[in-house]
């Protein structure tokens, strides 16, 4: 017994209208040649692909995430082992410190980097203290400040497909891999990062779709020295009001983004299908 | 070469356990940060705080635009909610079964707003509203929203729908209950927490959207994390350490309370 495909029909007749159409004209806009939207042509996208300056932006981007995501896998990858392998009791407040940031609003938490990382912030009284340093040092508007407030931000998003994915693992393979006289390290590396891949992968997706286009940490720690794509298409769209060149970059975007997806996608059937081998 | 091991285990577990602590500190930190300088009683964002008071929060009291922007955003995400339930919820129990290709496409479809851009999404909804003559206002607020947020109802439903023992449902037929009453007394009871699970996190993502609302509000729909991004772009005003520090705890509350009625922690897996 199951259910009707119809009863899918109101949701896909509400998603055909205000998010496949949008998205349909957000290709048409962009098609423009200019902002009085009379003729079109690819002029946007050749603008922005011969322009070194928007490049750069799409490129800084683009790594930002690579950045992010990788923090956030050597930080979160240990995290989610502890929940897996640590005592029971501490499993609910593990569970609850890594769910209280994803539920909290962003610009709290962005807020509260601000707040760490400022002049008179936390990081700058410690090292004032410590007479690590006379003055206090500039944190907020760095990339590295980007970088781990984003890590921080987006966390739960790894953490929780890997804590999935470590939970699958059978313990008794750690005992085998020790037993046949594999050390500590060699069987992490060889039994369960590979028996995890698809947690890991599932867990990079998330967080790097997310971290760059994570407006608010972007534009608030970054400052206005750093600008990157999603503040670029606001800049665009809203300040210069020049809404075919922002429709452009958009889709430019929303085509990087979706080849890193289906790059991890395809990945993940692959890892997914050796893990179940 | 007994010893060799042992020290090899220990040093796994010295730079495990302390990458862990570490994380552990950087996810909890930032919150602990927030609530301690909302009770600063000085005028900046000193930390450690000057001394301790409630100025700020007593502050908020008198802080219109903020309450009317926490206003529309509670409505607004009110809104989303119910109408991503009600479209969400149908769909969930259409494809969570359904092995065609046409299911799968339609899942795929539902849960890309969660991986795509949501700004692109954003500026692609205020260009159609503006092409077809609809002014932004509450309503094209809530359409952007659901887009975004029906993924979480979504998800959830799908999950606790795939655990359901379908044996159930069919016993119920056989002993002549009609559909809509085997749904409402056995079917619905059974998927409840997963519905209410994802019901919380569309209703928490709502309230926290920025980069659709970025582009469908305006000045009568002002949306609280959008006013309180705009007074941390101008100055670094400690009123907002003091929303905050309530919206963390309201987060908190809420989700200790979202644990015990549908086993939040479980669906988000």
């Amino acid at each position: 017994m199951s259910y009707e495909l119809k009863l899918a029909a109101p949701l896909a007749a509400f998603f055909g209208l205000f998010f496949i159409l949008p998205l349909l004209i957000l290709l048409y806009v962009s098609l423009q040649a200019d902002t009085a939207m009379t003729s079109m042509a690819v002029s946007q996208f050749t603008r922005f692909l011969f322009d070194p300056f928007s490049l750069s932006v799409l490129a800084h981007t683009l790594f930002l995430g690579v950045e992010v995501t990788a923090l956030c896998l050597i930080l979160g990858f240990p995290l989610a082992w502890a929940y897996v392998r640590g005592p029971a009791w501490a499993q609910p407040i593990l569970i609850v410190v890594v769910l209280l940031p994803l539920l909290t609003s962003v610009v709290v938490r962005t807020f509260a980097w601000i707040v760490i990382l400022g002049r008179q912030g936390i990081v700058n009284s410690a090292l004032l203290s410590l007479g690590l340093t006379d003055t206090p040092l500039r944190l907020l508007y760095t990339e590295g400040g980007v970088v781990v407030a984003l890590a921080q931000v987006q966390m739960p998003l790894m953490v929780l497909p890997l804590i999935t994915a470590l939970s699958r693992i059978d313990r008794n393979l750690d005992d085998a891999s020790a037993a046949l006289g594999a050390g500590a390290w060699r069987g992490f590396w060889r039994v369960t990062v590979p028996l995890s891949l698809p947690g890991i992968l599932a867990g990079c997706m998330l967080t790097y779709a997310a971290a760059i286009t994570a407006f608010i940490t972007q534009s608030l720690v970054g400052g206005g020295q750093m600008l990157f794509m999603p503040m670029y298409i606001y800049q665009q769209a809203t300040a210069l009001q020049n809404w075919p060149f922002a429709a452009a970059i958009s889709i430019v975007f929303l085509a990087a983004v979706l080849a890193v997806v289906s790059v991890f996608n395809v990945l993940g059937r692959l890892s997914k299908a050796h893990a179940e081998a | 070469m007994h010893r060799q091991e042992g020290l090899e285990a220990l040093g796994f577990r010295i730079v495990m356990w302390g990458l862990a602590a570490l994380s552990f500190v950087l996810l909890l930190a930032p919150s602990l940060v927030v609530v301690v300088v909302s009770f600063t009683s000085g005028y900046s964002l000193k930390f450690p705080p000057p001394g301790y008071s409630f100025r700020w929060y007593v502050s908020l009291l008198d802080a219109w635009q903020l309450q009317f922007a926490a206003g529309n955003s509670l409505e607004i995400a009110a809104a989303t909610t119910a109408l991503s339930v009600l479209l969400g919820v149908p769909a969930a129990l259409a494809i969570a079964r359904s092995p065609t290709a046409r299911a799968r496409a339609l899942d795929s479809l539902f849960m890309s707003p969660l991986v795509l851009p949501a700004l692109s999404f954003g500026l692609a909804s205020l260009m159609f509203f503006s092409l077809i003559g609809l002014p932004v206002s509450p309503l094209t607020l809530v359409i952007g929203h659901v887009v975004v947020c029906v993924p979480y109802v979504m998800r959830t439903t799908i999950a606790s729908v795939a655990q359901l023992e379908f044996s159930l449902l069919e016993s119920s037929a056989s002993l002549g209950a009609s559909r809509w009453y085997t749904f409402r007394r056995i079917t619905l009871p059974l998927i409840r927490p997963g519905i209410l699970a994802g019901a919380f996190i569309a209703f928490m993502s709502s309230f926290d959207n920025v980069p659709v609302s970025l582009f469908l509000r305006d000045a009568r729909t002002d949306m609280l994390p959008i006013r309180m991004w705009q007074d941390l772009e101008g100055k670094l005003d400690v009123s907002i350490a003091a929303v905050s520090g309530v919206m963390i705890v309201v987060t908190l509350s809420l989700m200790i309370l979202m644990e015990r009625v549908a086993g939040l922690s479980r669906r988000l897996r």
